[in-house]
């Protein structure tokens, strides 16, 4: 059939699309009835689901080819941002291409795990010895970069996609535990590292009530929102606490907010199943997929997107601390979107570029 | 199946991260449900706080129209500006521009805010003008904002300030008719709940939960124009004679309503800034004073109904001295004897004594009773007084001698004239009300038609040229009337040079129609009796409203002068006089 031939997933593609029109809506409602700010956000998504056509063309062997250079070229930009940064004296996250603005951590979601998966499917699974002492570097670098910008939740979400690789590819439980104890240890010391603002998130996360006004603030007010959706919700539109401004990024980092508000616990429900639809079908085509690169990629990927939401979705209603992570495809404006179509569109090429041998 | 997952078979390991990330969905599914369902009420209370308030729907007080219409008193929107206390504690930075306009230092604004934590709502500035109104909203400040009010606005100015009285910043009657029916005229304010957004700016209306009732507007019975000239003459007899304070009131004798009522010293109800309570004083109804001479009419009406005396009736007065317990009364001008009618109009304290002690002391007491002597008139201004009228058991000689003449018995000015309006309306007694009526008012009978007619006539005497009340006099009319000059009682008895100067009048005489009675309060310059001070203003004030009523002249210039004829048939032609 035709998407089969376009190398396009149905499933993944109605998935997407449903988010998406679930999307609209609610950038419209949050951004108080804006059609300007829909419009823009309708040609994000349309400028992603271009992407991801463009990517589901990509043979994966092409792009295994290609993960070494991605890899340099995503490290070359964040060095750059890096530099950048320094001199602006403060927080420097982008990279302006004239009229386009380009976050390189989020080129680092998808070039990190291509770069591990190529490098354990060369060196041989599983990995051990210096073999693993590298993976780790490929890791940690540009972790650390992305966590210098400063952008602690892009960091922890590159750093998850780099250790499910990791995890995925069979690295021996000791050095898993060894890890493990390892963070937990030096989990005092991170504190140090932190900055004053993110240390407040997570004491605020603790206790959101110390600081109504001021840390709490956030966390206090989306929670808010998303109780007072309760089950039915108030209906689309009707969302008060965006609507009267109490709810700041309401149409970005804190929609999720605004949709439980506007569509209860039953629409909250529903969009967390086709959310784990998604990453289930990702999942699929992990396990379907016919060689080490492939899968490992596709594991990656399905892991590195359902953190994505959990984390959103988390910091929303206050369970996770308030860190910069956009809700995929739902939340408005940022680069986020066009690499997390392009992961989608690496996830359909892998499953419609296999060769049909079964049997 | 195996073969194809050869040298990456982790499938222990892909079921772990499976279900390391159903048990984090699950998680958040929980975390859903527990907010939406458990904790909903909780946070949609939460909410509803933050962003709904309930604000007061203010509408607009009842006018009080004069008894054609006129408006006397009216309310005009004006904004208060108001805050939400946290909000603006927040915008510190704004204090400054704020205060600025507002006239408020910061550490005014500062105790302000202290003194309303935790509250919902708080005055900056009540009744601002509206540049000023607009000026501080076009600071846009978060948590300031305009509350509509009303205030009072009073055309009359001074001319009815007593009479009105007054409402405070709340819009609540404090004076007057504005407190007397306050009830009525009262606007009941509504509630209505609005969403606040983040900024306490009103986005828009959710329910009106009560809406606002506006007060009802009153119709009293003021004739404004009537009440201008009892003004401007009062005022002109107080300046004139440098007097303490007066009083001066109009009444409708048919029906008992008020026309006019002022007092001095006056004050301007638009304008109370800097006032001393003293000058609020309704005097006219809070003020009492011994009534003199004016009282005799009502011992002489006693002694007529007693069947004793009649107008010719002649009394001993002794040479003008009469000792009673051991006091002497004295007379002004010495009389051997005069009529039932000369007591009157020579006014003289040793006639109407020896009328009174011949009296039943209870009859006497209960005519000055039924007359409203130490009782309410019925008006319902606030601070009424009722005065002293001791009860007869303890009446000595002395006492009912004095009283007979007005002295050991007190009155307000509105009483004195609510007993002569009895007098003017052929012995039926009427309450007093502010209220314009419509219909007959019900009234109480004191005396017989015939012996007010024969008081009036003697009244009349008392206004003639002989008379001590021909100032009072109004040229086309005929007036009845009294004057009195009262020594003023003080801690040490009474005064030498403190005088009441009194003046109470019926006219036109052949048809009552109008009441007056004047009263001035420690005359010090230009004469101090009675018929110097107060019957000027009777004369000057009942000229202008008998004409403005159009009531008809009873006596016009050229017409030979009825009170001369009068003199000439005591007894006889005591019947309504021919025109």
């Amino acid at each position: 059939m035709t998407l089969q031939r376009l190398h396009l997933d149905k499933f993944l593609l109605y998935a997407l699309l449903i988010l998406a029109g679930v999307s609209l809506l609610l950038v419209y409602s949050s951004t108080g009835k804006s059609l300007g700010a829909t419009a823009a956000h309708a040609m994000r998504l349309a400028l992603g689901f271009g992407v991801l056509i463009l990517m589901a063309q990509l043979r994966p062997e092409t792009l295994e080819r290609w993960s070494p250079w991605i890899y340099a070229a995503a490290m070359a930009l964040a060095l750059a941002v890096l530099a950048l940064g320094v001199i602006g004296k403060g927080a420097q996250r982008w990279l302006s291409l004239g009229v386009l603005r380009f976050q390189p951590s989020e080129l680092m979601k998808l070039a990190l795990p291509m770069m591990l998966a190529w490098f354990f499917v060369r060196q041989g699974l599983p990995p051990r010895q210096w073999r693993l002492g590298v993976a780790v570097l490929i890791l940690l670098v540009p972790v650390g970069l992305i966590a210098k910008q400063p952008d602690l939740g892009t960091a922890a979400l590159v750093l998850a996609g780099g250790v499910t690789v990791l995890f995925l590819a069979g690295m021996s439980w000791r050095i898993i535990v060894f890890l493990a104890v390892a963070l937990a240890a030096a989990t005092p010391f991170a504190w140090h590292f932190l900055h004053d603002y993110q240390r407040n998130r997570i004491l605020t996360l603790l206790d959101p009530q110390s600081d109504p006004l001021g840390r709490g603030y956030h966390t206090i007010q989306s929670m808010i929102a998303v109780g007072s959706g309760g089950f039915y919700g108030k209906g689309w539109l009707n969302s008060t606490q965006a609507h009267l401004e109490y709810l700041p990024e309401s149409h970005t980092d804190f929609v999720f907010a605004v949709f439980a508000e506007e569509f209860g616990l039953i629409g909250s429900l529903l969009l967390l199943v086709v959310y784990a639809l998604i990453v289930a079908r990702g999942f699929w085509i992990a396990y379907l997929a016919q060689d080490s690169y492939t899968r490992l990629l596709a594991g990656s990927l399905s892991v590195s997107f359902f953190l994505h939401f959990f984390i959103n979705i988390g910091m929303v209603t206050g369970i996770l601390p308030v860190v910069g992570i956009p809700l995929p495809v739902m939340s408005y404006g940022g680069t986020s979107i066009v690499t997390l179509m392009a992961g989608f569109g690496v996830l359909m090429s892998i499953h419609t570029h296999r060769r049909i041998v079964e049997k | 199946m195996r073969v194809r997952h050869a040298g990456v078979a982790h499938p222990v390991r892909t079921w772990l991260v499976l279900g390391f990330l159903l048990s984090v969905l699950g998680l958040l599914a929980t975390r859903a449900v527990y907010l939406q369902i458990f904790n909903a009420d909780y946070l949609q209370s939460q909410g509803k706080q933050r962003h709904s308030r309930v604000l007061k729907d203010n509408s607009h007080r009842g006018m009080i129209l004069d008894r054609f219409g006129a408006p006397l008193a009216v309310s005009t929107p004006v904004d208060s500006v108001w805050a939400h206390p946290a909000t603006l504690a927040e915008n510190r930075k704004d204090w400054g521009r704020l205060g600025a306009l507002l006239g408020l230092s910061a550490r005014e604004l500062r105790e302000l805010l202290a003194r309303h934590e935790g509250r919902e709502f708080m005055y900056l500035r009540r009744h601002v003008p509206p540049e000023l109104a607009e000026k501080v909203m076009a600071l846009g400040i978060d948590g300031v904002a305009l509350q509509r009010e009303y205030r009072r606005y009073y055309p009359l100015g001074p001319v009815a300030g007593h009479a009105l009285g007054f409402t405070n910043v709340d819009d609540q009657g404090q004076e007057g008719i504005e407190l007397a029916y306050d009830d009525w005229l009262r606007a009941v304010p509504g509630q209505r709940r609005v969403l606040r957004d983040l900024h306490g700016n009103t986005v828009e209306l959710v329910e009106s939960m009560v809406l606002p009732v506006p007060g009802k507007d009153l119709q009293v019975s003021l004739d404004r124009r009537i009440q201008y000239l009892a003004y401007r003459e009062l005022k002109a007899a107080v300046e004139r004679h440098r007097a303490r304070a007066g009083s001066a009131v109009v009444l409708d004798a048919r029906s008992g309503e008020v026309l006019a009522l002022v007092n001095e010293p006056d004050f301007n109800p638009n304008n109370r800034t800097n006032l001393k309570s003293q000058v609020f004083r309704n005097r006219a109804v809070t003020d009492v004073f011994e009534p003199g001479s004016t009282l005799k009419p009502f011992t002489i009406a006693a002694a007529l109904e007693s069947g004793q005396f009649n107008a010719r009736s002649m009394i001993d007065t002794s040479g003008g001295a009469l000792t009673v317990n051991g006091r002497t009364i004295h007379d002004t001008h010495a009389y051997a004897a005069l009529t039932v009618a000369g007591v009157i109009e020579k006014s003289s304290n040793v006639g109407a004594a020896k009328i009174a002690l011949a009296l039943n002391k209870r009859d006497h007491y209960s005519l000055l009773r039924r007359a409203g002597f130490g009782s309410s008139t019925g008006i319902r201004l606030p601070g009424e007084v009722f005065g002293q009228l001791r009860s007869p058991e303890s009446w000595v000689p002395i006492e009912q001698a004095t009283i007979a003449f007005g002295y050991g018995i007190s009155a307000t000015p509105l009483q004195l004239a609510r007993a002569y309006a009895m007098l003017a309306n052929g012995g039926v007694s009427l309450p007093v009300t502010m209220l314009r009526q419509t219909g007959a008012p019900v009234g109480e009978r004191v005396l017989t038609e015939r012996t007010t007619r024969e008081v009036r006539a003697m009244l009349e005497l008392a206004v003639s040229a002989e008379g001590t009340g021909a100032g009072a006099q109004v040229p086309d009319y005929r007036v009845a009337g009294k004057t009195g000059t009262v020594r003023k009682l003080t801690s040490q008895g009474y005064s030498e040079d403190k005088y009441v100067a009194w003046f109470a009048g019926i006219a036109p005489a052949s048809n009552p129609r109008l009441v007056m009675v004047v009263a001035v309060d420690e005359p010090r310059s230009g004469g101090y009796f009675g018929g110097q001070v107060a019957a000027p203003v009777f004369s000057r004030v009942m000229a202008g409203a008998l004409r403005l009523l159009d009531i008809p002249a009873d006596a016009p210039r050229g017409a030979p002068s009825r009170p001369v004829l009068l003199v000439k048939n005591v007894g006889s032609a005591h019947a309504e006089p021919a025109q």
